[in-house]
Protein backbone atom coordinates (compact mmCIF):
# COMPACT_ATOMS: atom_id res chain seq x y z
CA UNK A 1 0.00 0.00 0.00
CA UNK A 2 1.58 3.74 -1.11
CA UNK A 3 1.97 5.42 2.29
CA UNK A 4 2.91 8.73 1.02
CA UNK A 5 1.99 11.05 -2.19
CA UNK A 6 4.77 12.37 -3.39
CA UNK A 7 6.35 8.89 -4.85
CA UNK A 8 5.70 9.81 -8.15
CA UNK A 9 6.35 13.40 -8.09
CA UNK A 10 5.08 15.14 -10.89
CA UNK A 11 6.94 17.61 -12.97
CA UNK A 12 6.72 20.99 -12.20
CA UNK A 13 6.79 24.23 -13.25
CA UNK A 14 6.33 27.68 -12.78
CA UNK A 15 3.41 28.18 -14.03
CA UNK A 16 1.42 25.26 -11.85
CA UNK A 17 3.35 25.75 -8.46
CA UNK A 18 1.78 28.23 -5.26
CA UNK A 19 -1.95 28.33 -7.18
CA UNK A 20 -4.65 25.56 -6.75
CA UNK A 21 -7.54 26.54 -9.08
CA UNK A 22 -11.23 25.00 -7.53
CA UNK A 23 -12.17 24.38 -11.46
CA UNK A 24 -9.65 22.37 -12.19
CA UNK A 25 -10.27 19.82 -9.26
CA UNK A 26 -14.22 20.44 -9.80
CA UNK A 27 -13.51 19.17 -13.73
CA UNK A 28 -10.87 16.00 -11.84
CA UNK A 29 -14.01 14.98 -9.97
CA UNK A 30 -16.46 15.42 -12.98
CA UNK A 31 -13.63 13.34 -15.15
CA UNK A 32 -13.50 10.40 -12.46
CA UNK A 33 -17.73 9.87 -12.75
CA UNK A 34 -17.96 11.27 -9.24
CA UNK A 35 -22.07 11.73 -8.65
CA UNK A 36 -22.17 12.64 -4.46
CA UNK A 37 -20.41 14.87 -2.65
CA UNK A 38 -21.03 14.56 0.78
CA UNK A 39 -19.93 17.63 2.94
CA UNK A 40 -19.31 19.20 5.89
CA UNK A 41 -18.15 22.61 5.44
CA UNK A 42 -14.55 23.15 5.53
CA UNK A 43 -12.88 26.49 5.55
CA UNK A 44 -9.88 26.05 3.25
CA UNK A 45 -11.96 24.41 0.31
CA UNK A 46 -15.25 26.68 1.34
CA UNK A 47 -15.36 29.18 -1.50
CA UNK A 48 -13.34 27.66 -4.02
CA UNK A 49 -14.39 24.54 -4.06
CA UNK A 50 -17.77 23.56 -2.04
CA UNK A 51 -19.33 27.06 -3.04
CA UNK A 52 -19.15 26.28 -6.66
CA UNK A 53 -20.14 23.19 -5.99
CA UNK A 54 -23.32 23.82 -4.26
CA UNK A 55 -24.33 25.71 -7.46
CA UNK A 56 -23.59 22.50 -9.78
CA UNK A 57 -26.36 20.14 -10.26
CA UNK A 58 -23.89 17.02 -10.78
CA UNK A 59 -22.18 15.53 -8.72
CA UNK A 60 -25.13 15.98 -6.31
CA UNK A 61 -24.50 17.69 -3.13
CA UNK A 62 -25.29 16.37 0.55
CA UNK A 63 -25.09 18.18 3.27
CA UNK A 64 -24.35 16.07 6.18
CA UNK A 65 -24.27 16.82 10.20
CA UNK A 66 -21.29 15.24 11.41
CA UNK A 67 -18.63 13.39 8.73
CA UNK A 68 -19.04 9.71 10.06
CA UNK A 69 -22.15 10.04 8.60
CA UNK A 70 -20.75 10.90 5.41
CA UNK A 71 -18.64 7.47 5.65
CA UNK A 72 -21.73 5.86 6.10
CA UNK A 73 -23.26 7.09 3.01
CA UNK A 74 -20.77 6.72 1.05
CA UNK A 75 -20.19 3.19 2.22
CA UNK A 76 -24.06 2.51 1.23
CA UNK A 77 -23.13 4.43 -2.53
CA UNK A 78 -20.30 2.33 -2.76
CA UNK A 79 -22.56 -0.94 -2.92
CA UNK A 80 -24.71 0.46 -5.54
CA UNK A 81 -21.86 0.89 -7.55
CA UNK A 82 -22.78 4.93 -7.35
CA UNK A 83 -19.13 7.19 -6.84
CA UNK A 84 -18.67 9.64 -4.09
CA UNK A 85 -16.76 11.88 -2.57
CA UNK A 86 -16.34 12.89 1.03
CA UNK A 87 -15.33 16.68 1.40
CA UNK A 88 -14.66 17.69 4.95
CA UNK A 89 -11.95 19.29 7.40
CA UNK A 90 -9.15 17.42 9.04
CA UNK A 91 -10.85 18.24 12.14
CA UNK A 92 -13.76 16.58 10.95
CA UNK A 93 -11.44 13.69 9.93
CA UNK A 94 -10.45 13.55 12.77
CA UNK A 95 -13.87 13.21 14.83
CA UNK A 96 -14.76 10.28 12.40
CA UNK A 97 -11.93 8.14 13.07
CA UNK A 98 -13.70 5.50 14.48
CA UNK A 99 -16.11 5.25 11.32
CA UNK A 100 -13.31 5.51 9.20
CA UNK A 101 -11.62 2.83 10.83
CA UNK A 102 -14.73 0.11 10.57
CA UNK A 103 -16.38 0.84 7.61
CA UNK A 104 -13.49 2.02 5.90
CA UNK A 105 -10.59 0.17 6.31
CA UNK A 106 -11.86 -2.58 7.79
CA UNK A 107 -14.38 -3.61 5.68
CA UNK A 108 -12.06 -2.46 2.60
CA UNK A 109 -14.27 0.05 0.70
CA UNK A 110 -13.53 2.58 -1.39
CA UNK A 111 -14.32 5.74 1.13
CA UNK A 112 -12.67 8.34 -0.67
CA UNK A 113 -12.34 11.39 1.01
CA UNK A 114 -11.17 14.82 0.25
CA UNK A 115 -9.82 16.83 3.25
CA UNK A 116 -8.70 20.51 3.95
CA UNK A 117 -6.10 21.31 6.21
CA UNK A 118 -7.34 23.72 8.86
CA UNK A 119 -4.12 26.63 9.48
CA UNK A 120 -1.72 24.42 6.93
CA UNK A 121 1.02 27.31 5.74
CA UNK A 122 1.13 27.24 1.99
CA UNK A 123 4.03 25.63 0.16
CA UNK A 124 4.86 24.03 3.79
CA UNK A 125 4.42 20.18 3.98
CA UNK A 126 2.16 18.80 6.32
CA UNK A 127 4.44 17.12 8.35
CA UNK A 128 6.54 20.23 8.45
CA UNK A 129 3.61 22.58 9.90
CA UNK A 130 3.81 24.68 13.06
CA UNK A 131 0.17 23.31 13.69
CA UNK A 132 -0.06 20.42 15.55
CA UNK A 133 -3.44 19.88 14.21
CA UNK A 134 -1.92 19.80 10.88
CA UNK A 135 1.56 17.94 11.64
CA UNK A 136 -0.51 14.93 12.70
CA UNK A 137 -2.90 14.42 10.09
CA UNK A 138 -0.16 11.85 7.92
CA UNK A 139 1.35 9.75 10.71
CA UNK A 140 -2.52 8.99 12.07
CA UNK A 141 -2.76 8.15 8.06
CA UNK A 142 0.52 5.66 8.29
CA UNK A 143 -0.64 4.47 11.09
CA UNK A 144 -4.15 3.35 9.82
CA UNK A 145 -2.58 1.96 6.63
CA UNK A 146 -4.71 4.12 4.66
CA UNK A 147 -3.19 6.07 1.21
CA UNK A 148 -3.13 9.65 0.75
CA UNK A 149 -2.33 12.60 -1.78
CA UNK A 150 -0.86 15.82 -0.91
CA UNK A 151 -2.79 18.26 -3.17
CA UNK A 152 -0.94 21.51 -2.95
CA UNK A 153 -0.38 23.19 -6.29
CA UNK A 154 -2.11 23.12 -9.71
CA UNK A 155 -0.05 19.86 -10.75
CA UNK A 156 -1.19 17.55 -8.32
CA UNK A 157 -4.76 18.09 -9.24
CA UNK A 158 -4.22 15.18 -11.94
CA UNK A 159 -3.27 12.75 -9.52
CA UNK A 160 -7.25 13.28 -8.14
CA UNK A 161 -8.73 11.21 -10.84
CA UNK A 162 -6.16 8.60 -10.81
CA UNK A 163 -6.06 8.17 -7.02
CA UNK A 164 -10.09 7.63 -6.72
CA UNK A 165 -10.10 5.31 -9.75
CA UNK A 166 -7.30 3.22 -7.73
CA UNK A 167 -9.56 3.48 -4.66
CA UNK A 168 -12.42 2.24 -6.58
CA UNK A 169 -10.56 -0.54 -8.55
CA UNK A 170 -9.12 -2.18 -5.31
CA UNK A 171 -11.93 -1.13 -2.83
CA UNK A 172 -9.92 0.68 -0.25
CA UNK A 173 -10.26 4.14 0.96
CA UNK A 174 -8.17 7.44 -0.26
CA UNK A 175 -7.46 10.69 1.28
CA UNK A 176 -6.84 13.43 -0.60
CA UNK A 177 -5.44 16.52 1.71
CA UNK A 178 -6.03 20.00 0.08
CA UNK A 179 -2.63 22.12 1.23
CA UNK A 180 -4.08 25.36 0.88
CA UNK A 181 -7.48 27.66 -0.46
CA UNK A 182 -8.38 26.99 -3.90
CA UNK A 183 -9.01 29.82 -5.74
CA UNK B 1 -44.40 -2.73 25.35
CA UNK B 2 -44.23 -5.27 22.71
CA UNK B 3 -41.46 -7.85 22.84
CA UNK B 4 -38.85 -7.66 20.12
CA UNK B 5 -38.82 -10.73 18.23
CA UNK B 6 -42.92 -10.87 17.58
CA UNK B 7 -42.76 -7.26 16.64
CA UNK B 8 -40.31 -8.32 14.25
CA UNK B 9 -42.26 -11.36 13.25
CA UNK B 10 -45.19 -8.75 12.38
CA UNK B 11 -42.62 -6.95 10.42
CA UNK B 12 -40.92 -9.54 8.28
CA UNK B 13 -45.02 -10.59 7.00
CA UNK B 14 -44.33 -7.40 5.32
CA UNK B 15 -41.08 -7.22 4.45
CA UNK B 16 -40.55 -8.44 0.33
CA UNK B 17 -37.59 -10.52 -1.34
CA UNK B 18 -36.56 -6.68 -3.07
CA UNK B 19 -36.30 -4.57 0.69
CA UNK B 20 -33.06 -4.07 1.94
CA UNK B 21 -33.30 -4.76 5.76
CA UNK B 22 -30.34 -2.87 8.03
CA UNK B 23 -30.66 -4.02 11.59
CA UNK B 24 -28.51 -3.42 14.15
CA UNK B 25 -27.17 -5.16 17.39
CA UNK B 26 -29.60 -7.42 19.20
CA UNK B 27 -32.09 -6.41 16.74
CA UNK B 28 -30.02 -7.48 14.06
CA UNK B 29 -29.45 -11.29 15.80
CA UNK B 30 -33.39 -11.84 16.39
CA UNK B 31 -33.99 -10.13 12.50
CA UNK B 32 -30.82 -13.28 11.34
CA UNK B 33 -33.31 -15.35 12.95
CA UNK B 34 -36.24 -14.65 11.70
CA UNK B 35 -35.49 -13.27 8.16
CA UNK B 36 -32.25 -14.80 7.02
CA UNK B 37 -31.82 -13.48 3.75
CA UNK B 38 -29.25 -12.13 1.35
CA UNK B 39 -30.38 -8.73 1.23
CA UNK B 40 -29.90 -8.15 5.02
CA UNK B 41 -27.29 -5.14 5.79
CA UNK B 42 -25.71 -6.34 8.54
CA UNK B 43 -21.98 -4.64 8.40
CA UNK B 44 -22.44 -0.97 9.62
CA UNK B 45 -18.77 -0.72 10.95
CA UNK B 46 -19.60 1.85 13.78
CA UNK B 47 -22.13 1.92 16.31
CA UNK B 48 -24.81 4.35 14.92
CA UNK B 49 -24.46 4.52 11.25
CA UNK B 50 -26.76 2.13 10.27
CA UNK B 51 -29.51 4.74 8.65
CA UNK B 52 -26.44 6.90 7.29
CA UNK B 53 -24.92 3.51 5.80
CA UNK B 54 -29.16 3.38 4.48
CA UNK B 55 -29.41 6.53 3.20
CA UNK B 56 -26.34 6.10 0.42
CA UNK B 57 -28.53 2.83 -0.21
CA UNK B 58 -31.51 4.86 -1.23
CA UNK B 59 -29.73 7.36 -3.04
CA UNK B 60 -28.02 4.34 -4.99
CA UNK B 61 -31.00 2.34 -5.60
CA UNK B 62 -34.12 4.66 -5.61
CA UNK B 63 -36.10 1.09 -6.50
CA UNK B 64 -35.90 -0.40 -3.24
CA UNK B 65 -37.17 0.21 -0.49
CA UNK B 66 -34.65 0.53 2.59
CA UNK B 67 -36.04 -0.48 6.12
CA UNK B 68 -33.45 0.35 8.96
CA UNK B 69 -34.01 -1.32 12.56
CA UNK B 70 -32.01 0.78 14.40
CA UNK B 71 -31.46 0.92 18.44
CA UNK B 72 -32.18 3.33 20.54
CA UNK B 73 -28.57 3.96 21.68
CA UNK B 74 -27.03 3.57 18.52
CA UNK B 75 -29.34 6.51 17.52
CA UNK B 76 -28.34 8.77 19.69
CA UNK B 77 -24.86 8.63 18.61
CA UNK B 78 -26.20 9.59 15.03
CA UNK B 79 -29.01 12.15 16.11
CA UNK B 80 -27.58 14.17 13.14
CA UNK B 81 -28.85 11.23 10.70
CA UNK B 82 -31.93 12.69 11.64
CA UNK B 83 -31.64 16.10 9.96
CA UNK B 84 -29.83 14.83 6.78
CA UNK B 85 -32.37 12.38 6.06
CA UNK B 86 -34.82 14.20 6.33
CA UNK B 87 -33.54 16.92 4.30
CA UNK B 88 -32.39 14.50 1.86
CA UNK B 89 -36.10 12.88 1.76
CA UNK B 90 -35.86 9.57 0.05
CA UNK B 91 -38.96 8.36 -0.54
CA UNK B 92 -37.66 4.78 -0.09
CA UNK B 93 -36.64 5.04 3.18
CA UNK B 94 -38.34 3.64 6.68
CA UNK B 95 -36.37 4.62 9.60
CA UNK B 96 -37.66 2.21 12.92
CA UNK B 97 -35.81 2.57 16.26
CA UNK B 98 -36.04 -0.41 18.72
CA UNK B 99 -36.84 1.88 22.47
CA UNK B 100 -35.58 -0.45 24.99
CA UNK B 101 -33.88 2.50 27.08
CA UNK B 102 -30.60 -0.08 27.38
CA UNK B 103 -27.20 -0.62 25.52
CA UNK B 104 -28.60 -3.98 25.65
CA UNK B 105 -25.54 -5.26 23.57
CA UNK B 106 -23.29 -3.50 25.70
CA UNK B 107 -24.03 -4.75 29.12
CA UNK B 108 -27.53 -3.35 29.61
CA UNK B 109 -27.07 -0.01 31.00
CA UNK B 110 -29.09 2.25 30.52
CA UNK B 111 -29.58 5.34 27.99
CA UNK B 112 -28.71 9.04 28.78
CA UNK B 113 -32.49 9.94 29.18
CA UNK B 114 -34.22 6.39 29.67
CA UNK B 115 -37.95 6.85 29.44
CA UNK B 116 -38.43 10.77 28.66
CA UNK B 117 -36.25 10.98 25.34
CA UNK B 118 -38.89 11.53 22.85
CA UNK B 119 -37.58 9.72 19.96
CA UNK B 120 -40.47 10.10 17.76
CA UNK B 121 -40.45 14.60 18.76
CA UNK B 122 -36.70 13.54 17.46
CA UNK B 123 -38.11 13.18 13.61
CA UNK B 124 -40.97 14.77 13.69
CA UNK B 125 -38.73 18.19 14.57
CA UNK B 126 -36.43 16.87 12.15
CA UNK B 127 -38.93 17.00 9.49
CA UNK B 128 -39.68 13.26 8.37
CA UNK B 129 -42.41 12.77 6.44
CA UNK B 130 -44.62 10.84 8.96
CA UNK B 131 -43.98 9.98 12.55
CA UNK B 132 -45.22 7.13 14.56
CA UNK B 133 -44.91 5.05 17.84
CA UNK B 134 -46.21 1.86 18.22
CA UNK B 135 -46.22 0.19 22.06
CA UNK B 136 -48.98 -2.43 21.22
CA UNK B 137 -48.08 -5.68 19.23
CA UNK B 138 -52.09 -6.28 17.82
CA UNK B 139 -51.82 -2.26 16.85
CA UNK B 140 -48.65 -2.67 15.51
CA UNK B 141 -49.44 -5.87 13.55
CA UNK B 142 -52.59 -4.26 11.88
CA UNK B 143 -50.88 -1.19 11.16
CA UNK B 144 -47.23 -1.89 9.86
CA UNK B 145 -48.54 -2.74 6.19
CA UNK B 146 -50.04 0.65 5.67
CA UNK B 147 -46.69 2.40 7.35
CA UNK B 148 -44.73 0.49 4.92
CA UNK B 149 -46.94 1.25 1.78
CA UNK B 150 -46.47 5.24 2.35
CA UNK B 151 -43.63 7.38 0.88
CA UNK B 152 -40.76 8.12 3.08
CA UNK B 153 -39.02 8.83 4.70
CA UNK B 154 -41.03 7.59 7.49
CA UNK B 155 -40.11 7.45 11.37
CA UNK B 156 -41.35 4.92 13.64
CA UNK B 157 -40.69 4.19 17.64
CA UNK B 158 -41.33 1.15 18.80
CA UNK B 159 -41.34 0.66 22.30
CA UNK B 160 -40.16 -3.00 22.92
CA UNK B 161 -38.57 -4.96 25.48
CA UNK B 162 -35.95 -7.52 25.17
CA UNK B 163 -36.62 -10.75 23.41
CA UNK B 164 -34.58 -12.85 25.54
CA UNK B 165 -30.67 -14.10 25.88
CA UNK B 166 -29.51 -14.56 22.16
CA UNK B 167 -26.00 -16.14 21.24
CA UNK B 168 -23.76 -13.24 19.98
CA UNK B 169 -21.45 -14.14 17.28
CA UNK B 170 -20.52 -11.16 15.44
CA UNK B 171 -18.96 -12.91 12.52
CA UNK B 172 -22.14 -13.28 11.70
CA UNK B 173 -22.87 -9.63 11.18
CA UNK B 174 -19.07 -7.89 10.39
CA UNK B 175 -17.90 -11.22 8.66
CA UNK B 176 -16.37 -10.41 4.75
CA UNK B 177 -18.48 -13.38 3.77
CA UNK B 178 -21.45 -10.74 4.73
CA UNK B 179 -20.42 -8.63 2.87
CA UNK B 180 -19.58 -9.86 -0.18
CA UNK B 181 -23.15 -12.46 -0.43
CA UNK B 182 -24.64 -8.85 0.39
CA UNK B 183 -22.81 -6.95 -2.65
CA UNK B 184 -23.93 -9.94 -4.97
CA UNK B 185 -27.60 -9.64 -4.08
CA UNK B 186 -27.64 -6.84 -4.33
CA UNK B 187 -25.81 -6.53 -7.72
CA UNK B 188 -28.29 -9.29 -8.97
CA UNK B 189 -31.26 -8.02 -7.40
Amino acid sequence: MQQHARVDEPIRSDATKDFLRGASIIREIKACRIEFVISVPDITTSEGLLRPLARESAPRLIRVCKEDEGVGICAGLAYTGRRALLLIQQTGLLDSLNAVRGVAVEYALPICMMVGLLQKEPGVPPQKSKRYGVRIIEPILDAMGIVYHEIEDEADVSRIGPAIDHAYAQSHPVVLLIGRSPS
Amino acid sequence: MMKRDDCLKALARHVTDADIVLPVYATAFDWIAIRPHPLNYLSHGAMGLASSHALGLALGRPDKRLIVLDGDGSLLRNLGSLVTIAEVAPKNLFHFVCENGTYEANGGHPIPGRGHVDFAGFARSAGYRAVYEFADIKIFAQQIGDVLAQQGPIFADLKIVSSGPQERDYGRLHGPHVRQAFKEALAAS
